[in-house]
């Protein structure tokens, strides 16, 4: 039990890392990454010691062990945060820290160390996938909803920095997106998700009064908030447990790349390959799918409530839905990338139909293998001299080969290749699971469509897969660059052979206990305890093995038996027609976005500047001016020009007429005589203060003028015109009070 | 082990001289604007600590931190707006240049 109190040094090393190289390491590119891979390798050192402390603990499941301590006071209680560990977390902690370790050191290959390739933001690459981890640790970690959504948002930061990482490339075709449009896409598609995951936690909040999780889910929270019912407008009354179900599940659409937020994940594939695979592996996307299964019993509070419907129909809707798309694209990242979202839908499909932990098994062996797919098609890329283009590939088998045979393993398990792949048990169990509900509740039901789609869904990823092994692969190269392929330095091939280890074998860990005995499905018995297992079915076992082989065969049938030829076009679009055009450019969403939501916000945006600046506010100053201006015109006119100018001149003329009078009769013989008395007095006088004004008075007069002059040139010097100078003599000052009163 | 008061206060303390350095000594009008938000991180800081250890069953402190973010987002706000306009206008950022107050 002494591994589980140092809990939370495991997200703590890489965000240490992530500080060190921030505030030093940066200018030594070896420092850097030697920070970088020891800080996520200690965190998997202590993830790996607590993962099978926690399997090795009789009862682990019924007791999940919290540290915690007071965070902030709420009223009279305080609000608690900390570090949880239970099965879940367990298994996150075997597959996050494990699959970021090899992408980390497959990054120091990829990023070019040591070539005169390397990225000029070597050191902030590492910087900001440690911090990465650091959320993706924490989130799994995470005792409450409130932590987990403040790592979930440092997810989000670092994916848009990650994906916008070539920031200053750009494309000669405009239509084309940049690296910081797919950024900044990503950020604010994801950000959509996350609001409405934020109004589910402050509903539950405001509800139960307290986010940690052990609360939330104990029975009679739970049955509180299922029996509450809450009336919306357009909606109708629903159960409380169901709408915050429903509210948080935005944050894993938006998170998890699900129908309708999927349109950001396949741009992301802008960033580097390490990131697409730290992205849509081990971190951001299977965050959305644990988000899931965390909140799972508050999914499954209320039983057959519409948020069954809801997760189930998006989950399986999605899965079908992305490996169409993936069928038609030739970048060799975005099949990867469709195929993830198809995957995903797969999860969270699952555990809409209440396969918890079929979703969960699939959340694992996935986050291997497509880990392990990501970092392949790196190494081609690299292999091929940045060509992405699979029309531009061809018989990189022989060029490359540990490429070639980790890749097939991947594709494999992706593709749920019977028996010997990790793949083909994930996905069995979540179509077993589907069919026994179907099998239950009849063709009018969840399950049921669930099975279906997903079905449909599972052949297409075979024939996908198959299409892209045989075109990057097999046949002979089409163009100049896959002619002179070579095959990576080991530090990308042997994270590669380690993850496909995993991806073949992962799978053994939950074959079902009619297969090998009872008791023996370990990962079952690990996580579900409270589950009842599904049991197996062998049709829905053998029709799956079927599509997945008949798949891969199909796709090798049509791209691998004659390998096209340079330029050849596809095969595809004659036979689909109009069909394949649809699928390749996405069914449209892009540009469907593109003319509601962008032009709506660009229009809405364009109607408040013109209501500022157009039509109400600045008008309406300008009117206000203009009213002025008039008043003072017509004033000047009407009142002043007749009324008081007219008294004024009245004035005038009286005085004239008054002054003329009293010189006639006053001035002339009276004054004038005692005047000329004075004056000769006067005379007298003044000659005397002449001589006293000159000499003192004028001197004191010009002494003054002098004397301000020259201070005025003294302290022009210090009024600079720089504010900062004044700051500083206000500072000085305050210094200088301050010791006065010290020293008082 | 608990971490005295003192502690949060002397890097409090620093924080806040460094922004204060920033903002005296930096030419960037950016770089000011980061000194002065360092140096009101620097009062949050001071206000939670001694929120946390003087009346821990008040919000005050707290709030009263939020509240200083707040109005440091909006002075942010207004900040750029200006360092935006002088740039339009005297095609530069730095402050050494922009001096239409002088004497």
């Amino acid at each position: 039990m002494f591994m589980f109190n140092l809990l939370w040094l495991i997200p703590l090393f890489p965000f240490t890392a992530f500080v060190l190289i921030v505030l030093g390491a940066n200018p030594n590119k070896k420092l850097s990454h030697s920070l970088a891979i020891g800080g996520i390798g200690l965190s998997w050192i202590l993830g790996w010691l607590t993962f099978f402390t926690a399997v090795f603990t009789p009862h682990f499941g019924e007791h999940p062990v919290r540290l915690t301590f007071d965070w902030f006071p709420t009223g009279n209680t305080w609000f608690e945060t900390g570090v949880m560990i239970d099965p879940l977390t367990a298994i996150m902690l075997f597959m996050v820290p494990f699959v970021c370790l090899m992408i980390f050191i497959y990054s120091v290959g990829y990023m070019g160390y040591g070539t005169e390739h390397v990225d000029p933001r070597y050191s902030r690459f590492f910087a900001y996938i440690s911090l990465f981890a650091t959320g993706m640790l924490g989130l799994i970690l995470a005792d409450n909803l409130l932590l987990l959504f403040i790592f979930w948002e440092i997810m989000g930061l670092c994916s848009y920095l990650l994906i916008g990482f070539w920031f200053e490339k750009k494309y000669p075709d405009p239509r084309q997106i940049t690296p910081k449009q797919a950024g900044l896409k990503a950020f604010i598609t994801t950000r959509i998700g996350d609001v409405i995951m934020l109004l589910g936690m402050l509903f539950l909040y405001s509800r139960v009064g307290n986010l940690t999780f052990e609360h939330i889910f104990s029975h009679e929270t739970l049955h509180m908030l299922a029996e509450a019912q809450v009336t919306l407008p357009l909606v109708g009354t629903l159960p409380v447990a169901t709408v915050i179900a429903i509210l948080i599940f935005g944050g894993a659409v938006g998170k998890s790349a699900q129908f309708p937020l999927h349109v950001w994940l396949p741009d992301a594939m802008e960033g580097p390959t390490p990131v697409s695979a730290l992205i849509h592996a081990a971190t951001m996307v299977s965050a959305g799918v644990y988000l899931v299964a965390r909140m799972f019993p508050l999914f499954a509070a209320v039983e057959h409530g519409p948020q069954v419907g809801v997760v189930a129909f998006i989950g399986a809707f999605t899965a079908l839905f992305a490996s169409t798309i993936a069928v038609a694209q030739n970048d060799i990242k975005k099949v990867l990338a469709y195929s993830t979202i198809s995957q995903l839908g797969y999860m969270i499909a699952a555990l809409g139909i209440g396969a918890y932990v079929a979703g969960a098994f699939h959340l694992i062996t996935h986050s291997f293998f497509k880990a392990l797919l990501f970092l392949g098609s790196g190494s081609v890329i690299i292999g091929c001299h940045h060509e992405q283009d699979m029309m531009h590939m061809g018989g990189l088998r022989q060029k490359m080969p540990i490429t070639f045979w980790t890749f097939v393993a991947g594709a494999f398990a992706l593709s749920g290749f019977p028996l010997i792949t990790a793949g083909f048990w994930s996905k069995d169990e979540i179509l077993a699971h589907a069919w026994e509900g179907f099998m239950h509740e009849g063709v009018v039901s969840w399950p049921f469509y669930v099975w279906l789609l997903l079905t449909i869904a599972a052949f297409l990823t075979a024939f996908y897969t198959g299409r892209q092994i045989s075109l990057t692969f097999l046949g002979q190269p089409r163009s100049h660059h896959a002619e002179h392929a070579h095959e990576t330095p080991h530090s990308m091939t042997v994270p590669l052979m380690l993850l496909a280890f995993f991806a073949l074998t992962l799978g053994f860990a939950g074959i079902p206990e009619e297969i090998i005995g009872h008791g023996r499905n370990w990962f079952h018995h690990f996580v579900g305890h409270e589950f009842a297992a599904t049991p197996l079915s062998v049709p829905v076992m053998l029709l799956s093995a079927v599509l997945a082989v008949s798949g891969l065969f199909f796709g090798w049938l049509v791209y691998g038996r004659k390998p096209l030829a340079k330029g050849q076009p596809d095969p595809l679009v004659k036979a689909l027609g109009p069909v394949h055009t649809v699928l390749k450019n996405k069914y449209y969403f892009d540009e469907l976005y593109q003319a509601t939501v962008v032009r709506g916000a660009i229009g809405l945006a364009e109607l408040f500047f013109k209501f500022d600046n157009r039509w109400v506010i600045d008008p309406l100053v300008n009117a206000v001016g203009r009213g002025g201006a008039a008043l003072a015109s017509g004033l000047y006119r009407f009142f002043d020009l007749p009324v008081i100018d007219g008294a004024v001149n009245l004035a005038g003329k009286v005085g004239v007429a008054l002054s003329v009078a009293l010189f006639h009769f006053v001035d002339m013989p009276i004054i004038d005589s005692a005047v000329n008395l004075v004056g000769r007095t006067g005379a007298a006088l003044s000659a005397a203060w002449d001589w006293i004004d000159l000499h003192i008075v004028d001197g004191l007069v010009n002494f003054s003028g002098w004397f301000t002059e020259r201070v005025g040139r003294a302290f022009r010097l210090i009024q600079t015109g720089r504010v900062q100078n004044y700051a500083l003599v206000v500072v000085a000052a305050l210094i200088l009070l301050v010791a006065v009163y010290l020293l008082r | 082990m608990v971490i005295p008061l003192a502690w949060y206060l002397i890097v409090a303390a620093a924080l806040f001289c460094i922004g204060l350095y920033g903002a005296l000594a930096r030419r960037n009008a950016i770089g000011i604007l980061m000194g002065i938000e360092l140096m009101l991180n620097a009062v949050n800081i001071n206000l939670v600590a001694f929120w946390r250890y003087v009346r821990p069953q008040m919000l005050t402190g707290q709030l009263f931190a939020i509240f200083v973010m707040t109005v440091a987002a909006a002075e942010v706000a207004v900040g750029l707006a200006l360092v935006i306009a002088i740039y339009r206008s005297r095609d530069t950022v730095n402050v050494e240049e922009i001096d239409l107050l002088r004497g």
